[in-house]
């Protein structure tokens, strides 16, 4: 096995899979054009509604977790050694 | 009746007190085989009560069948299975047996037809899962089985008071769906609420769990949680209550999951989400929500536990257990990586996986229901578990930087109770028709419609998308997220330091001093009653009749006045 060099640390390979992700996101929210989505409430009918609201709902997790941290996160010996 | 029926239940229970006996290949074959025997027991189960005895002027029914509660023991009996396939390695030979109580007590609950069975058996459970706990050996292990019996016991100490008011009220003992309309069904439903991981006292998952061996955390992933959504979907189906309490149960798994560094705390709190996500469909409560439930509970127990043999499997093999120390292990554990990465797509509901076809019911009921708010929160809170327990529990172990670590694959039983339970995990997604006819309704869901597909796929591809984009934000540090055992762990011991005993040592030094008062009075009586003190001493007759004079005149002023 190569591990020094492991085929996913290499710029290159790490550029790629982003090229291909960002592809594969644009065919589905394209593949709307010919699937039928029966959209069952208003809000859903807006084109592409899943992808913008995947990518709203996370980022907004993330600004509430950030969030919480401010006010509870501690180091984590706060319960003593090895968090007992 | 002219059969006679085994109590599966108890079978794995006598089996696990008989497996200490065992050794070697003989005790190996056991610990799988033994559960396999009670899942042919649990298919044996007749529809309807199978047997009853009288106790204290009520009929018991120990065992009672259908096909939720056969659901439910199948899949503790599986999961049985495949925690005794993973933990054969175990050196510790207290925690399998006690695992095997836990396994069979949960059995038992599942296939109780009376509410004092499932009372026994779930005190049994909490009595289980604690030496499971315990047997780990270590002083923070020690600890949280501590922590986490107390909060159980105080479950169970509501759930008797709950069940016994229920009998006094009814005179029934049966257990079947009950109204929210008396003191007594309150408490029914918040013993079973302490099971579930529900607020406020949610924290004993998350605190006790990571604490247990690598083993035995996929234990304890599997039974408490999920017989508490069982019973609720029995007891209590179509409480709005629970929508609520699920939801909140949901976002609070999620966020506390994005913040944490523990792997296997991460999956802690996806373990509250996902029963979060299932008491939202108890709580919906039509056919559709109820199934949704019932098959996310028996999807989610294992790759809930897939995810959790891996995050073992890694723990085993690096003795680490933190998110900062790891990372990159996809070099030399290509085969745990691979099945933590299937978990990790069951969990998000990706399509060709478990989770697909059965996180989509609980959505599609609110759907049916119309429920438009209720739907975007749940569609919200499953996106949120394939962020915090999909990608960012796979991406920081297994991918990330380099830690520098190379540990080797785990030994063999490991990776093949990984195997299997991937297996299962693909398997139900592709061909899920066998799940869908053991669930207790009718299903006429069809899971792969390409609407259905092309909407889960935007969701997770887009929330991958917000993780790596927001990735320099998720970076993990050395930190925990106080939670409501804080309360537990440091509040009511300050408490008691600094007002408590200040109160205890105040009131003590009053006893004192009014037992001081008292003795010294009496003594003071005794000693003027004395041979010749004043009271008991002979008087003169001239002294008697001046304070017989003095009184008179006293009497006559006071008169007067």
């Amino acid at each position: 096995m190569d591990e020094k060099n492991h085929w996913l640390d290499q710029p290159g390979n790490v550029k790629l899979l982003w090229r291909g992700f960002l592809l594969v996101l644009l065919l589905t929210v394209v593949a709307e054009f010919w699937i039928p989505m029966h959209p069952h409430f208003a809000i859903e009918s807006i084109f592409g509604f899943n992808a913008w609201y995947g990518f709203v709902v996370c980022a907004l997790m993330i600004g509430l977790a950030k969030g919480l941290a401010l006010l509870l996160e501690r180091p984590d010996t706060y319960y003593g050694k090895d968090n007992d | 009746m002219t059969e006679v029926l085994i109590h599966p239940g108890l079978v794995l229970i006598v089996g696990a007190l008989l497996l200490p006996l065992l050794r070697g290949t003989l005790r190996s074959v056991a610990v799988v085989a033994l559960p396999l025997l009670v899942l042919a027991l649990v298919w044996q189960v007749p529809d309807g009560p199978a047997g009853q005895l009288r106790y204290l002027d009520h009929t018991l029914t120990p065992l009672q069948g259908d096909k939720l509660s056969r659901l439910f023991a199948t899949l503790f009996s599986l999961m049985a299975a495949g925690g005794g396939l993973f933990a054969m390695t175990q050196k510790s030979r207290v925690e399998v047996p006690a695992a095997f109580v836990y396994a069979g007590s949960a059995i038992g609950v599942a296939l109780a037809g009376d509410l004092v069975t499932v009372f026994v058996f779930w005190e049994l459970m909490a009595v289980g899962s604690t030496l499971v706990l315990w047997s780990q050996g270590t002083e923070a292990a020690y600890r949280a089985a501590r922590r986490y019996l107390m909060i159980h016991l105080l479950g169970g100490v509501v759930l008797f008071a709950g069940v016994t008011g229920h009998i006094v009220d009814t005179g029934d003992v049966a257990f079947s769906r009950m109204a929210l309309d008396s003191p007594a069904h309150w408490l029914i439903l918040i013993g079973f609420l302490v099971n579930a991981g529900a607020p406020p006292l949610s924290a004993w998952l998350p605190d006790a769990y990571p604490e247990a061996s690598w083993s035995g955390s996929v234990f304890l992933s599997a039974f408490t949680t999920k017989t508490a959504v069982y019973v609720l979907i029995r007891g209590f189906p179509g409480a709005e209550l629970l929508i609520w309490i699920g939801l909140f149960m949901a976002f609070y798994g999620i966020v506390y999951g994005l913040l944490e560094n523990d792997i296997r705390r991460i999956l802690a709190y996806t373990i509250v989400n996902q029963s979060g996500l299932m008491m939202v469909g108890v709580g919906i409560g039509t056919e559709m929500a109820l199934d949704g439930a019932a098959a996310q509970a028996f999807v989610g127990v294992i790759y809930v536990a897939l995810l959790l043999m891996s995050a073992g499997s890694v723990m085993q093999m690096t003795g680490k257990r933190k998110c900062t120390e790891l990372g990159g292990l996809v070099r030399t554990m290509p085969l745990t990586a691979a099945c933590g990465v299937i978990g990790a797509m069951a969990i998000s509901a990706f399509p060709l996986t478990s989770g697909f076809i059965s996180k989509s019911m609980v959505s599609q009921a609110a759907l049916d229901g119309h429920h438009p708010w209720i739907w975007l929160l749940l569609t919200a809170a499953s996106v949120g578990a394939c962020l915090h327990a999909g990608i960012k529990f796979s991406w920081f172990v297994f991918f990330q930087k380099d830690s520098g670590l190379r540990p080797a694959e785990p030994p063999v039983s490991m990776r093949w109770a990984m195997v299997l339970f991937s297996l299962l995990c693909v398997a139900l997604g592709i061909w899920p028709e066998p799940l869908y006819a053991l669930l207790p309704y009718a299903v006429n869901y069809v899971p792969y419609t390409g609407a259905h597909v092309v909407t889960q796929l935007q969701l997770l591809l887009f929330s991958g998308l917000a993780f790596f984009v927001l990735l320099p934000y998720l970076k993990r540090s050395l930190t925990i997220t106080l939670d409501a055992d804080w309360l537990w762990r440091i509040l009511l011991p300050a408490l008691l330091r600094n007002v408590g005993m200040p109160l205890v040592r105040g009131w003590n030094m009053l006893v004192h001093a009014a037992y001081v008062l008292i003795t010294e009075s009496t003594a003071l009586v005794l000693y003027q009653h004395r041979q010749d003190g004043r009271f008991a001493r002979t008087w003169s007759t001239r002294s008697m009749a001046l304070w017989v004079l003095v009184l008179l005149l006293g009497f006559l002023i006071l008169y007067y006045v």
